[in-house]
């Protein structure tokens, strides 16, 4: 933020964010290689480690290279690169198909070859054609995700050293494939870099496809049956969504050969007839990416894979690429009906996935429903596309990064200590693991509750849709869904903090590294409250601005109403310092039958019985498989609907 | 914007007004039943009396959730008499009762988790409809801040006759009258103790029942604004609406949770969703 005074059209190698931008990019890379050769536990700690210090740093670096306002870009004069992304896509698909055969996944394959006829083809019409120096590009959206990548993609990776050497003790029937497994995690954070600082389309789609190939290889880690086959349900539905993206790429090619729209930049400026048709490809990959409705069962599936590799899926990487992408063609998509019905998908997820998370009392898989349902918000107010929305969007791409991430990282570390990641299983985790369980608390807080970060998304989501056209519908949807999370996450919460009487204290042997990366994201789901004003100005509005010429804030007044609503109950636990003394503490009421300290009662026929309270789940009514149905059906028909209008234009 | 001087009066005059409209409340419901019922002043009496008696916990730790619903339930209803921005009340409104909510789930107690669980149940019946009541709101006045929905000279009554259907609908949860008395009751007919507030007691219980009367004053105070064009009009359809409420509350037997849930979503969706439809498609047609 500091130097105002930066040219735009400055020369490649002379600015700061330069050196800065393929640095990141390729630095993960190169610490995934190491980590794939070094097989020493202590030297793979000690590269992880730093590693992961220099990504957040050279992260934060870019907070002071990147220009106050508009992109900037960096054109990479090295020809070879395009061919040599070319080899090494067909080398993937070459490895998928291999894979296919080897787990009789004949679907895959075929997928895998439609794509690879698509990029084929599409190798040699281009060629001939001129071709312009591809861009890579920085502006305020790419640097928050590369402050979300860099950050909270890297705390997550220092995490998974502690949880995976615990993980290989509790399992081991699993081979330890931990070089493997960190060298894909590394990667994946350079595929991400790669994906959001692309101008080139061609270039977005290669990372594209490379975290669809980290994100396969890693759910399948454990290498069980029902690894194998969610990880290839998550292949295929990703394949699905490249084959889209190539799609898009061809008809760019066909309409424009000298390749100009290729580059995003270009290609959202040049009006909608143009970019339509392309935009809702993108658009139709983005969804498949973010797991929205009806292709939600991959990233619910995705759970069989080891905690961390939920927490990077879920918050910095994967499902936010594909966020990330419909978000930046929201200016394409803005008063079309095509962007209209592809909010209506995400709306129809967000309230589904809201719901179906009532039912579930496995806390990964209400973790991963809720992630759905927030995919399916940004979607919606991406897709509807208004200044005011995509505002909303970026800031619920934050705050929904960090809290999830913070609660993923708790599920694990208590699932390791008490065996089990059923909310049902966690009653008095205060008691148990009260450090754990109030960074849990904090967690939670941060999805549902005001002031926390994603409660000021939805409410200026709501404020956002009323002004724009068919904006009741959202309104509506933000209503009913937004009281249906304070369902799911209260009664997660009143179960974590109930006062137990029989449990035990269990919280000991808890790795380090593990307290240090907790401590750090519950200390930025509370700071990230505080500061989203700054963020806000700083980042989010300047880049509204640059695309839409206006952008929206809140109020001065609600957020100083906000700030002093968190000061207060940050101050509020200091209340229970008053009442240390003079309260006189008895067991709860029961019914006046004769009962014991540790709430055991005396039951009919004389039987002693010990109390157990368990949730409501409702699940007649908020049924996984009838709601899953629903919003599939639902889902799927919004969906051909508008490839139906696409082809329209197309043709 | 914010009158803090609202703010203040809301603080120190909604205990008292709250605690008389209690008082009242029992004195009407008593000759309904056939009773001579207690003095206007009962409330007060109570409420001092459990500020008497000694303080008995299950858990120490209820004491900062309880303490929290009070302070946020009184910042919640400051913030919308100081004229502030009606989804932010609604939100801290709801940040208030979660904290009740996680009162009775901290006690490990039976009675009270089936209470703190239908607790939660009855936010979601309500909390769409209130949503949706500031969202038509802001759909006839153009702003969401209470401040300037109480100065618009616009009759909302008439543009809003469906919301506020829905919105007394919700009341009587808000209320908590019978049917919609599932959590926690005033009366003697609930089959889980006190609900959601069995293991409050002593001075605990008394901060509870104070906030409800808090509570109580903000939600007369959003009738208000469905009349704010006359005054006069709208002190008469608070009566009124009050009236109602205790009539209703004395003729209906408790609901189970499935219908409350049903009943209050669907009369959300036919009378909230179809008025504020209505309403939209005006807005674009005539230009106001």
């Amino acid at each position: 933020m500091i130097n105002n005074d930066r040219n735009t059209d400055v020369f490649p190698f002379e600015s700061e964010s330069m050196i800065t931008l393929p640095f990141l990019i390729l630095f993960p890379a190169v610490v995934a290689i190491l980590l794939l050769v070094v097989s020493s536990d202590f030297h793979r700690r000690l590269i992880v480690k730093a590693g992961a210090i220099v990504i957040g740093i050279a992260s934060l670096y870019l907070l002071f290279v990147t220009p106050v306002a508009g992109p900037e870009f960096f054109p990479v004069a090295f020809e070879s690169l395009s061919g040599l992304m070319f080899l090494a896509e067909m080398a993937i698909a070459a490895f998928l198909i291999y894979l296919g055969i080897r787990y009789k996944k004949y679907l895959a394959i075929f997928l895998v070859l439609a794509q690879a006829g698509l990029l084929m083809y599409y190798e040699t019409t281009s060629v001939p054609g001129v071709h312009t120096v591809p861009n890579l590009f920085i502006d305020q959206f790419s640097l928050i995700m590369a402050l979300i990548i860099g950050i909270i993609g890297s705390l997550i990776c220092v995490y998974a050293l502690g949880y995976m050497s615990t993980y290989h003790e509790h399992h081991p029937e699993v081979k330890d494939r931990r070089r493997t497994f960190f060298f894909l995690v590394f990667f994946f954070l350079s595929a991400m870099f790669g994906l959001v600082f692309s101008d080139y389309l061609p270039w977005v789609f290669f990372f594209w496809e490379l975290t669809t190939l980290c994100s396969f290889l890693l759910i399948g880690y454990s290498g069980t049956g029902e690894a194998v086959n969610n990880a290839f349900l998550a292949l295929n539905m990703n394949l699905l969504g490249g084959i889209a993206f190539a799609g898009a790429l061809l008809y760019l090619v066909s309409i424009n050969p000298g390749g100009q729209l290729l580059e995003i930049s270009t290609l959202i400026q040049s009006g909608h007839a143009v970019a339509l048709v392309p935009a809702v490809l993108i658009a139709f990959a983005g969804i498949t990416k973010a797991a929205l409705m009806p292709f939600s069962g991959w990233l619910v599936g995705a759970m069989v894979a080891p905690t961390p590799v939920s927490a990077l899926l879920h918050s910095s990487t994967m499902v936010k690429a594909g966020v990330y992408i419909i978000v930046r063609f929201a200016p394409v998509l803005t008063g079309t009906m095509e962007g209209l019905i592809i909010a209506l998908v995400g709306g129809f997820t967000f309230l589904l996935a809201s719901a179906i998370a009532i039912s579930q009392s496995n806390a990964k898989k209400v973790l991963a429903y809720s992630t759905i349902a927030n995919l399916g918000l940004i979607v919606a107010c991406a897709g509807v596309g208004t200044y005011k929305l995509v505002w909303a969007a970026i800031l619920l791409i934050i705050f929904h990064a960090i809290a999830k991430s913070l609660l993923f990282l708790c599920v694990g570390t208590v699932e390791h200590r008490i065996g089990s990641k059923d909310i049902e299983d966690m009653t008095g985790l205060i008691v148990r693991m009260p450090k754990v369980a109030v960074m849990m608390f904090i967690g939670i807080a941060g999805m549902f509750l005001a002031p926390f970060g994603m409660l000021i998304s939805k409410w200026a989501a709501i404020e956002a849709f009323i002004e724009a056209q068919f904006g009741l519908i959202f309104v509506a949807i933000l209503a009913f869904g937004g009281s249906i999370t304070v369902l799911f996450w209260s009664k997660w919460m009143g179960k974590i903090i109930s006062v137990c009487p029989v449990a035990e204290r269990v919280e000991d042997g808890i790795q380090r590294e593990k307290w240090i990366v907790l401590a750090l994201l519950t200390a930025m789901t509370v700071f990230i409250c505080l500061a989203f004003p700054i963020v806000s100005s700083h980042l989010i509005e300047p880049f509204v601005l640059s695309v839409y010429g206006q952008t929206a804030r809140l109020s001065q007044d609600n957020i100083m109403i906000m700030a002093m609503m968190l000061f207060l109950l940050m101050i509020m636990p200091f209340s229970l310092l008053l009442y240390r003394t003079g309260t006189k503490v008895v067991p709860p009421y029961m019914a006046g039958r004769p009962s014991t300290a540790d709430l055991r009662f005396q039951g009919s026929m004389g039987i002693q019985r010990q109390v157990g309270l368990g949730n409501y789940y409702f699940s007649e009514v908020f049924g996984e498989r009838k709601l899953f149905m629903a919003g599939t059906a639902l889902c799927f028909g919004l969906i051909l609907l508008v490839g139906t209008l696409t082809a329209g234009v197309a043709l | 914007m914010i009158s803090v001087l609202n703010a203040l009066l809301f603080i120190i005059l909604a205990p008292c007004i709250g605690g008389l409209v209690a008082g009242i409340d029992r004195k009407l419901t008593a000759r309904m039943q056939g009773r001579v019922g207690p003095p206007i002043l009962q409330p007060f009496y109570d409420v001092g009396k459990l500020f008497r008696k000694e303080q008995i916990v299950v858990t120490p730790s209820q004491h900062f959730y309880i303490l929290s619903y009070l302070v946020f339930i009184v910042v919640s209803g400051a913030l919308f008499f100081a004229g502030g921005d009606l989804l932010l009340v609604i939100f801290a409104f709801t940040l208030a009762h979660i904290f009740l909510v996680l009162g009775a789930y901290s006690s490990y107690s039976p009675y009270s988790f089936i209470g703190a669980e239908r607790e939660l149940i009855q936010i979601i019946a309500y909390e769409p409809m209130i949503i949706l009541a500031a969202v038509g709101m802001y759909l006839v006045t153009r702003s969401f801040y209470v401040g300037e929905i109480m100065g618009s000279s616009v009759p909302l009554i008439l543009y809003l006759p469906g919301v506020f259907l829905g919105f007394l609908m919700v009341l009587t949860i808000k209320l908590r009258k019978s049917p919609f008395d599932l959590s926690t009751s005033h009366h003697a007919h609930q089959e889980i103790v006190k609900g959601v507030t069995t293991e409050f007691s002593g001075p605990m219980l008394g901060r509870v029942e104070i906030a409800h009367w808090y509570e109580n004053v903000f939600l007369l105070g959003f009738i208000y604004l469905f009349f704010a064009w006359n005054p006069v009009i709208a002190i008469l359809a608070i009566v009124i609406v009050y009236l109602i409420e205790i009539l209703v509350d004395n003729t209906f037997s408790r609901a189970t949770w499935q219908f409350t849930l049903k009943s209050s979503w669907i009369i959300a969706g036919m009378m909230g969703l179809v008025n504020l439809g209505v309403l939209y498609y005006l807005s674009a047609v005539v230009p106001v």
